[in-house]
């Protein structure tokens, strides 16, 4: 049986291009801080990739900070900016209750030792957080906004740019009052492949990715770092990474970042048709693979609602084409998970992290997705190499599935 | 994560159904927690090997709305109830449906507790229908 993988918002398939990347950094042994002729090798090797990745971003060779991937990038970027702040009375951090687990559970570490005020912005039932909120949000002692791009769990895309702007206009009037800077950290992570990441663009200053949610390998992410923030190192030793973060950069891991994201920029530069979607605040870069998703994920939409008592969870509008997240009225999510497992297609419920525990997940629920509609959620996360077979085949089983599931229930939709 | 045993009991579950006319109905869960369990049982007699008469469970069909572990304890549940006296199966244990299925994973062990409470709410409503018509 062919398997179908569509849970590319948890990790993605690594692409053959990379790993043939990575065997070539591996063969550069050197450690790039070494003086000899091994040390230099690898140390131009590191500079090119370097170089290239910030040409991706459209940002300053200085600014790029490798990390060990997305959690430890969001844990630097609050950690790290906490930190250096610390010199405020009672700092505080805004961030949204939608968050991914790395800065969720972060920002509460540090708000339970004491260390931070924080204010969870609750997104529309949409999963839209809007840019207002967060300007009512910030106090005099405000120190950092962390908002994410495009949420795991239901593909809602958040206001950056916007919120950026709001951010750059108060930190003009608050310098002038002699108040903190504000800084703004987005974790990008599932947004690189399909979104603009120009960083003076979405007015950011610390971004987060990740390498394997781009079909890159694992291990390795980074954390853009804009010229001159106040940021504190959480990783102690040497002077890579310009003092930023600790530790013998691993080449391969950032040579297979690189690779992946050149991945990307060729795609784009081969494309038929290529620009980007002139949405402020939806900065959707269209290319073939990028339609070829949209589509799919279409043709999702439609065989889904063929099936009763279903809803669609997330901004359509605002929305990642990779990612759906469905709610099936008195199916349980993962009855449905393990009946697809069994079909040979792999999906997930919210998201990785949560599909362990048995509350439902915690962004529907501060959507105010009833309990009856988000034990049943699913996520389907497509990629570039799906197929519309595979699509095909999913929307040819599911039904079946859902139908066993709720002959199986005690229930009937009108008594939930 | 989970055991053969429970993939097993989730995948072809036994006794999954309702019974017409029950003689007890056991309702455990809610939709909040995600979790919503049926018992039905059908009671009949029988002459023990002592030669008193007791009641047992003839027939026991379970409904339920959950994941792979509610699904896979309740079919256990009904497995294990069946032809059992009431007596016995109203000491049916979490843990002993818990070793039954090979173990639930931690976080999943409210599952056991609640067919085990599904089948002892069932064996009571029995009792409790019982009582009013003596009364009566």
């Amino acid at each position: 049986m062919n398997k179908i993988y569509l849970d590319n918002a948890a990790t993605t398939k690594i692409d053959q291009k990379v790993v043939d990347n990575m065997i070539k950094a591996h063969q550069l042994f050197g450690n790039p801080s070494s003086l000899h002729f091994f040390g230099q090798e690898a140390s131009k090797a590191l500079n090119d990739a370097r170089n290239f990745i910030a040409f991706f971003f459209g940002c300053e060779f200085e600014e790029i900070v490798f990390t060990s991937g997305g959690s430890e990038a969001d844990n630097l970027a609050i950690r790290g900016t906490v930190e250096a702040n610390k010199s405020i009375d009672e700092p505080h951090v805004i961030t949204t209750m939608i968050e991914h687990h790395a800065v969720l559970h972060t920002v509460q570490d540090l708000e339970k030792q004491g260390k931070i005020d924080a204010t969870y912005i609750k997104p529309n039932e949409e999963g839209l957080i809007s840019p207002e909120s967060i300007l009512e949000a910030i106090r005099d002692n405000t120190v950092l906004v962390s908002v994410m791009f495009v949420n795991n769990e239901t593909g809602a895309v958040q206001p950056i740019a916007s919120i950026g702007n709001i951010i750059e206009n108060a930190n003009i009037e608050r310098i002038k009052r002699g108040l903190p800077r504000i800084t703004f950290h987005t974790d990008a992570v599932q947004a690189p492949e399909f979104f603009s990441l120009g960083v003076k663009y979405l007015k950011v200053d610390l971004l987060s990715i990740s390498a394997h949610k781009l079909h890159g390998p694992r291990g390795i992410g980074l954390l853009y770092v804009k010229k001159g923030s106040k940021l504190c190192p959480q990783i102690c030793g040497g002077k890579q990474e310009f003092g930023y973060r600790a530790g013998t950069e691993n080449l391969a891991g950032i040579f297979g970042l690189s690779a992946a994201l050149e991945v990307i920029v060729r795609e784009r530069a081969d494309s038929k048709d290529s620009y980007v979607e002139e949405k402020a605040d939806f900065p959707l870069m269209i290319s073939d693979s990028i339609k070829h998703v949209s589509k799919l994920k279409e043709k999702l939409i439609s065989g889904l609602l063929s099936i009763d008592n279903v809803r669609i969870n997330g901004s359509a509008e605002y929305s990642s084409p990779a990612i759906l997240n469905v709610s099936f009225l008195n199916a349980e999510g993962e009855a449905i998970i393990l009946n697809l497992d069994f079909e040979g297609i792999a999906v997930s419920s919210g998201s990785a992290c949560t599909s362990r525990t048995l509350e439902p997940s915690h962004v529907l629920t501060a959507m105010g997705v009833e309990p009856k509609w988000s034990h049943g959620a699913i996520r389907f996360s497509l990629s570039r190499e799906t197929t519309e077979e595979e699509i095909d085949k999913l929307c040819e089983v599911l039904p079946g599935i859902i139908s066993k599931l709720r002959q199986m229930s005690p229930l009937k939709p009108e008594e939930m | 994560m989970y055991t053969d045993k429970v993939i097993d009991h989730f995948k072809n579950p036994r006794n999954m159904g309702e019974i017409e006319g029950a003689d007890g109905i056991g309702r455990v869960g809610n939709v909040k927690c995600g979790d919503v369990m049926y018992l039905y049982i059908k009671v009949a007699k029988r002459t023990d090997s002592k030669g008193r008469e007791e009641e047992y469970i003839e027939d026991v069909k379970f409904k339920t709305l959950g994941c792979a572990a509610a699904v896979a304890a309740s079919s256990m549940t009904t497995e294990l109830a069946l032809g059992k006296s009431l007596d016995e199966a109203y000491k049916l244990s979490r843990d002993g449906i818990n070793e039954a299925l090979g173990k639930l994973p931690p976080q999943k062990y409210h599952c056991s507790i609640l067919s085990a409470d599904g089948i002892k709410k069932a064996i009571e409503d029995y009792w409790n229908k019982k009582q009013d018509k003596t009364d009566n």
